[in-house]
């Protein structure tokens, strides 16, 4: 059974969604102890890190969240999620979870300048990096998907980067660590490809390890 | 590389989808559901419902209409008509879409885009625009209120520029000159937004052939080009549109 996080931020219910038209058996929960028994974990949200992590300390999600990824069970961090896991986000100067070392990082001032807009909002190409993930077994490489998003995941580590993305720069926008994978797109509105990739991640013999 | 989204607008009033000329003589043409969903099979981009009279009898979005739509596509969507609170945003993003379109209680409350922003993200926060020529206005185009009924004060490029500063993560803008003409779309305005503010701009009004999308998507310099007519006519599929549009070397999400 896959489990949701609920926690006050955005489009959850794209997310679960999602899961009802690909069949996949899910709970969705603002309890932690609710998703205890969870084989998998999604963690979504949309929205503003500071306002996030202060609903997630409050539900009690912050130390649930450290527990899930030391015990070894796969967790899909999504958009505002996957930024969350690193240890601090340049929006609103905000302490995160720390799953995972590195920061969150808006888009460069001079984007403006050089015509870029930020958000970056849209449908971009993403390209594998470091032999990709499981995650996206049967995606092409170069596959569109949808983006929206001011910060971006800026990893200590470049070898846990599995897909980047153009705008502007090489920004990081899939990353894997053990257990612990995120993606800095939407799957959930992704079309196909995304349904594709909540697939590989629920229903697949997910390993969280291997790589295609 | 980012594409160049092509979106489609659904007109819906009372749960029907309709399509007028200058916001006028609104016609019924299907249902908002199953028309979403034979988009998404073309592979359109993003979609954005307007329920057209929510603003004009002050009444709140139509959540029933949002879950339908979101259990049926899984693309993004963008709801306006009748957002005018924190509650309406919050509840329009928990039955499935992606962004708000706030238009006329943005005017009348400007906070309401800090507020929404500061909650849910600047990304779902879309300031919708009705622009109208206007020699009296210092841009040349003054903001009309109401589905196009209602002259502000406002002069449309200050208006775009102070909503970006406000919080506005986008612009869907709206030529009412130019909406249902089929005539294209008003490239000088839209450039003009464009260039001034830092956020994507959703171009709106007058699209009837791919060559006017073509056109507002290079020299008006909109990140995205919003149709009805063309499509809901049944003249252009999505996939044809896509396919000119990348013969004349503009990058779409094939």
């Amino acid at each position: 059974m896959t489990g949701i996080v609920d926690y006050n931020a955005g489009n959850i219910r794209s997310v679960e969604l999602a899961l009802i038209s690909l069949g996949i058996e899910y709970r969705i929960s603002k309890k932690p102890a609710e998703l205890a028994s969870a084989d998998r974990l999604i963690f979504p949200g949309v929205g503003e890190a500071n306002f996030a992590m202060k609903e997630l300390k409050n539900s009690g999600f912050d130390s649930f969240l450290r527990e899930w990824a030391a015990s070894g069970k796969p967790l899909l961090g999504v958009c505002l999620g996957s930024q969350i896991i690193f240890d601090h986000s340049e929006e609103g100067d905000t302490p995160c979870l720390g799953l995972i070392a590195g920061s969150v990082r808006h888009f460069p001032q001079n984007f403006r300048d050089r015509g870029l807009k930020v958000p970056h909002m849209g449908w971009n190409d993403i390209r594998f990096q470091n032999g990709g993930s499981s995650l996206f077994a049967g995606i092409r490489d170069h596959s569109d998907f949808y983006f929206v998003h001011s910060y971006y995941i800026d990893p200590a580590d470049p070898s846990i980067v599995t897909a980047a993305v153009d705008y502007g720069m090489s920004v990081p926008c899939a990353v894997k660590k053990g257990n612990v994978e995120a993606v800095q797109f939407h799957p959930e509105k992704s079309g196909e490809n995304g349904l594709r990739i909540l697939t590989n991640f629920c229903l697949e013999k997910y390993s969280g390890g291997a790589t295609c | 590389m980012l594409k160049k989204r092509i979106i489609v607008c659904l007109d819906v009033k009372d749960g029907r989808t309709t399509k007028g000329v200058k916001f006028l003589d609104n016609v019924d043409i299907g249902d908002p559901v199953i028309m979403a969903d034979e988009y998404y099979k073309q592979g359109v981009d993003e979609l954005v419902f307007y329920d057209i009279m929510a603003s004009a009898r002050d009444r709140g979005p139509t959540l029933d209409l949002i879950a339908r739509v979101a259990e049926t596509i899984h693309i993004p969507f963008c709801v306006g008509g009748g957002i005018a609170t924190i509650d309406d945003i919050r509840n329009t993003i928990l039955a499935g879409a992606e962004k708000v379109s706030i238009n006329s209680p943005a005017v009348r409350n400007p906070d309401l885009l800090t507020a929404g922003a500061a909650i849910f993200g600047n990304q779902c926060i879309v300031l919708g625009m009705d622009a109208k020529r206007d020699n009296t206005m210092k841009s040349g185009y003054r903001v009309y209120v109401n589905g196009g009924r209602i002259a502000t004060e406002f002069d449309a490029l200050e208006w775009a520029i102070r909503a970006e500063s406000l919080g506005a993560g986008e612009i869907v803008l709206n030529s009412i000159d130019a909406d249902g003409t089929r005539n294209g779309y008003e490239i000088t305005l839209t450039r003009m937004i464009s260039e001034h503010v830092g956020i994507p701009v959703v171009a709106s009004g007058g699209a009837g052939t791919v060559e006017h999308m073509a056109e507002v998507l290079t020299r008006g310099k909109a990140d995205a080009a919003l149709i009805a007519s063309m499509v809901h006519s049944g003249d252009y599929t999505i996939e044809a549109i896509k396919n000119e549009l990348d013969s004349r070397g503009i990058p779409v999400r094939q």
